[in-house]
């Protein structure tokens, strides 16, 4: 139930971001710093989510197939592979590799 | 039939299709994340915007709790608003209509709107984008939501693995340049650092801070890494060979 109700706040905290660049004067949220906060936030988040994912397990850190997953990923990018088949590298990297016998 | 001419239109259903098949992805990692069906439904029915959910389930999937899901979804959150004044500037759309524009304000619509010049395409643009990729998306949500729910050992099947690809995919538009790429490497080392020290979801928010620090202090373009993380406008979009990339 908890998980609920943060869930439902961020859906009420994403429409409000978006809300406020409608109703909020341009002049408050054209400041460039705050823009520039926007910018390095997201790829910052990112990047975090992406590291996560790849080697943390809990409070571990542990190299496994997800390292096979990210490496798949970054060659169907650098390939300029649209982002469904980025997806499924890098699912047929991991699951491949656990086959393998990789864990 | 006149509407199908128009190029903003066009361009707005094509990247509508593109975006709203990897919601296909988006449901069956939230279902094998631990959500629910209808968790998973009120995300990209109500919060709306891909890398926000992306991020509430990643927080989750890594056993974090609530308030860092919310925390790391919220704040990249952040940059509709910043498209939400771009458009409200080249749109102005009044009254009721304001509040279904701020719904649909996400990467995609802003990038299809912003790259017309005519104002009436720019409008066609944002709507048609908007309008069908909330329509695929969510459809295509629960097509995956079912079917990742039905596979059993989402770890047999790489769903793991298919979600750093995911934010991997999600990040790679933004890295234009050595600023942004830097700025990445220090918040995923942030947050290697942070994982042995503090609850899962928490290292997340850590990284949050750093990049936000960041952002304060530096001097760089003001729109690093707000470019909308599409470009529905480049000519040979998918031209490369993809034959061995899966």
């Amino acid at each position: 139930m908890t998980l609920w109700m943060w869930l439902l706040l961020s859906c009420v905290l994403a429409y409000g971001w978006k809300l406020l660049g409608y109703l909020v004067p341009a002049s408050v949220l054209r400041d460039p710093r705050m823009s520039r906060i926007a910018g390095t936030m997201t790829i910052g988040l990112l990047a975090s989510l992406t590291i996560v994912n790849t080697v943390a397990s809990g409070q571990a850190l542990v190299l496994d197939a997800r390292l096979g997953a990210l490496a798949a990923a970054g060659i169907a990018l650098m390939l300029r592979a649209p982002f469904l088949v980025v997806v499924l590298a890098g699912a047929g990297a991991a699951a491949g590799l656990r086959l393998m016998g990789w864990s | 039939m006149k509407l199908l001419q128009s190029p903003a239109v066009r361009v707005g259903l094509s990247i509508s299709i593109a975006t709203g098949l990897y919601g296909v992805s988006f449901g069956a990692l939230s279902v094998t994340s631990g959500l629910d069906f209808w968790q998973t439904m009120a995300l990209s029915l109500l919060l709306f915007s891909g890398g926000s959910q992306f991020a509430f389930i990643g927080v989750v999937a890594g056993g974090g709790s609530g308030v860092a899901a919310m925390g790391a979804a919220t704040l990249l959150g952040m940059r509709n608003g910043i498209y939400g004044m771009q458009i409200n500037a080249l749109l102005q759309p009044r009254g009721l209509l304001r509040f279904a524009a701020a719904h649909v304000t996400i990467d995609e619509s802003t990038a299809t709107s912003t790259g017309q010049t005519d104002p009436l395409e720019q409008k066609r643009g944002f709507w048609t984008a908007g309008l069908g990729i909330f329509i695929l998306w969510n459809v295509f949500t629960a097509v995956g939501a079912l079917a990742g729910g039905a596979l059993g050992d989402p770890k047999q099947w790489g769903l793991d693995g298919a979600a750093v690809a995911a934010f991997l995919g999600l990040l790679w538009p933004r890295l234009k340049g050595r600023e942004p790429v830097a700025i990445a490497v220090v918040c995923a080392l942030a947050t290697v650092l942070a994982v042995p020290f503090v609850p899962a979801g928490v290292p997340i928010l850590v990284a949050a801070v750093v990049a936000a620090a960041i952002g304060w202090f530096s001097h760089g373009r003001s729109d690093e890494g707000l470019e909308p993380d599409v470009d529905p406008y480049a000519e040979h979009p998918h031209t490369h060979p993809q034959g061995d990339a899966t």
